[in-house]
């Protein structure tokens, strides 16, 4: 028997049963598509294919049609990507490190959280492949394949080339991780089914029967992934920060990127996963199973990775003036005066500022003040990410060549096509697969669910 | 050889009263074929006295191949094959081996490990469950009792034993093999 300290407050209100849940869940999986969700549906198809023109444009003329240049030769492309990978980081977070510490309310968001790092993670992969050009003459040579397609091996010196290897790991572990996790779902759904939705939910659900010995195999299973995975999160961003530490641009060579960068993605990731979990559970009637406890909980992570990020600004920038490198020095001085104040600034306010007005139970309780800071803290980490890239960049070693770079439509579509599949997919996502993990939350019900009044 | 199976079927909605019951069940000498949950109930493959699983050692086994597959393909690729300065390093810096060692160690691990999962609890997209009750996936908890296997005791005696541990239902059931 599962034993909760009366102190907690319950996990699942509105006193539901585990039949319940079933029903709460399933119901979205076998309706109709609601109004809304058509039209949101519809937006974000429309952002996809209007983005789809400029990635069609950037593969037809080249990356010259980005506001690239001979100082700034990298800027929406891998802010762009980073921003996302860092998206990325909230739901194998969710699921993983907060299973390994034992912490329930991760049911109720993991599914949706690890969709989402999914879909993060296909959008972060866009940039990189488009940046090569034309990918269909190169996208295989970042793999370690023998000389005869080209002349040498990969470099397994680079950084760039431990990205492929991050990347790539994390997602294909995410998914399998998310997939299994929903093995058991649908087949739930398998179960009330009939006709063409049986068989492909009987297919999806691998022949799953709840068996005890397949479910003592199964939660192994799940246990040793979280272990495999919690180390796979902190390596990503860590090795994505090492694209910009191991080399010598000064704003870029410190070692404080990593763990300042695993922060903030946990932050942005935290920030994007309330953006989508508000939306969700007010569309599809969750609020019993997404509960203000559960906000209140993610927007405690929100101030401790905020403040995380803060004091790293503040060292990075201390360290910047204490090394005494006039190039160093003058890199950090360049971003909060030079011509790339704003974004410095942006980038303070949303990213340092705004997430201390969590400490006031009554901002971290109310939905609508958590849902604008959700957008506000994803808006100053993509601001972060452009000043670390563009404004080390655009004045360099040699004043003569020093430049701005200003984005093209073409930067721009390319940014919205990323939405666009971003919000496609997760939408496909929430309508035909449970939004919610009904076995995992089912567990609990007994131990963590609020009574119903007598 | 008949080729169905006579199966009496315990239907239990609450998993502690599950719990208890399985050890009652097999405590009066009737063999449980196996349960059916809709949710991981804690403590009950062990009892069911089910085997620890082993599958943790397959994901060590696999995450060593993973680690000695990066290894030797780093070391061999710009070791070997084809030694190349680059930044005037060493042909084979170690350090610089790690990230790529690490992502392909945990690879192999979680593939291995869910691989040889699927296979050993025999799930695949066209297999054709014969669920004993559509309620397993919903609410319901169900021990199920092969009546073949228990030849010594009569069907009378494992419905009161099922009906006195908490069984909010006992129903048969005849499964074609």
């Amino acid at each position: 028997m599962q034993v909760t300290s009366s102190v907690r407050k319950p996990l699942i209100t509105g006193g539901k049963t585990v039949h319940d849940v079933t029903e709460d869940i399933c119901r979205q999986v076998e309706g109709k598509p609601s109004k809304s969700w058509l039209l949101a549906f519809g937006a974000a198809a429309t952002a996809f294919v209007i983005g789809f023109v400029a990635v069609a444009y950037t593969l037809w003329e080249g990356i010259g049609m980005w506001g690239l240049n001979k100082t700034v030769g990298w800027a929406w492309d891998i802010t762009n990507f980073v921003w996302w990978v860092g998206i990325g980081h909230a739901g194998t977070l969710i699921s993983a490190v907060l299973l390994l510490f034992r912490q329930k309310w991760r049911m109720a968001i993991n599914r949706a959280a690890e969709a989402m790092t999914i879909f993060a993670v296909i959008c972060a992969a866009m940039f990189p492949v488009l940046h090569m050009g034309r990918p269909w003459l190169g996208a295989y040579w970042a793999l370690p394949l023998p000389n005869t397609f080209g002349s040498l091996w990969v470099n397994f010196n680079s950084p760039l080339l431990w990205d492929v290897f991050a990347i790539s790991t994390y997602f294909s572990v995410s998914l399998v991780f998310w997939y299994l996790g929903l093995v058991p779902d649908f087949a739930t759904i398998r179960d009330r089914a009939t006709g063409i939705r049986k068989t492909i939910y009987g297919a999806l659900s691998l022949g799953w029967d709840g068996a005890a010995r397949t479910w003592g195999r199964y939660e192994s299973v799940s246990l040793i992934l979280a272990g495999l995975a919690t180390p796979l999160v902190l390596s990503v961003h860590t090795i994505v920060s090492f694209d910009f530490a191991t080399s010598v641009i000064p704003g870029w060579h410190t070692t404080i990127f990593p763990p300042y960068f695993v922060a903030g993605a946990i932050f942005s990731g935290f920030a994007m996963v309330l953006t989508l979990m508000l939306v969700t559970r007010k569309v599809f009637k969750l609020e019993d199973y997404i509960t203000i406890e559960h906000i209140e909980l993610m927007n405690i992570v929100i101030i401790v990775t905020g403040s995380i990020v803060g004091i790293a600004y503040i060292t990075e920038f201390f360290i910047s003036w204490y090394s005494g490198v006039p190039a160093e020095q003058y890199a950090f001085f360049n971003r909060m005066q030079g011509p790339y104040w704003w974004a410095y600034w942006s980038m303070m306010t949303c990213n340092v500022i705004s997430p201390q007005l969590f400490w006031s139970k009554k901002i971290r309780t109310n939905i609508a003040a958590t849902f604008i800071i959700s957008i506000v803290v994803n808006i100053g980490m993509w601001f972060e990410r452009f000043v670390i890239i563009v404004t080390s960049l655009h004045r360099d070693y040699l004043p003569s060549s020093w430049a701005m770079f200003y984005p093209t439509l073409t930067d721009m579509g390319i940014y919205l096509f990323t939405f666009g599949l971003f919000f496609t997919a997760f939408l496909l996502f929430a309508k035909f697969f449970p939004v919610i993990n009904m076995a995992e939350v089912k567990s609990i019900v007994k131990s963590s669910s609020e009574k119903k009044a007598a | 050889m008949s080729d169905s199976r006579n199966f009496v079927l315990g239907v239990f909605d609450d998993e502690d009263v599950l719990l208890k019951a399985v050890r009652t069940v097999r405590g009066a000498g009737v063999k449980i074929d196996e349960v059916y949950s809709p949710f991981p109930v804690h403590g009950l493959d062990e009892e069911l006295g089910y085997k620890r699983s082993r599958l943790p050692i397959a994901a060590f086994m696999f995450g060593a191949l993973g680690t000695s597959l990066a290894l030797t393909m780093q070391y061999w690729m710009l070791g070997v094959d084809w030694p190349m300065i680059i930044g005037g390093k060493d042909f084979t810096p170690l350090p610089d081996f790690v990230p790529v060692t690490f992502e392909l160690t945990v690879l192999l691990a979680a593939f291995g490990m869910v691989g040889t999962f699927l296979v050993s609890s025999d799930l695949k997209p066209w297999k054709n469950p014969k669920m004993l009750d559509l309620r397993i996936t919903d609410d319901k908890h169900v021990m199920a009792i092969d009546l073949g296997k228990n030849k010594s005791i009569d069907a009378k005696t494992i419905n009161s034993v099922l009906r006195n541990s908490g069984a909010i239902e006992v129903n048969d059931k005849e499964v074609e093999d």
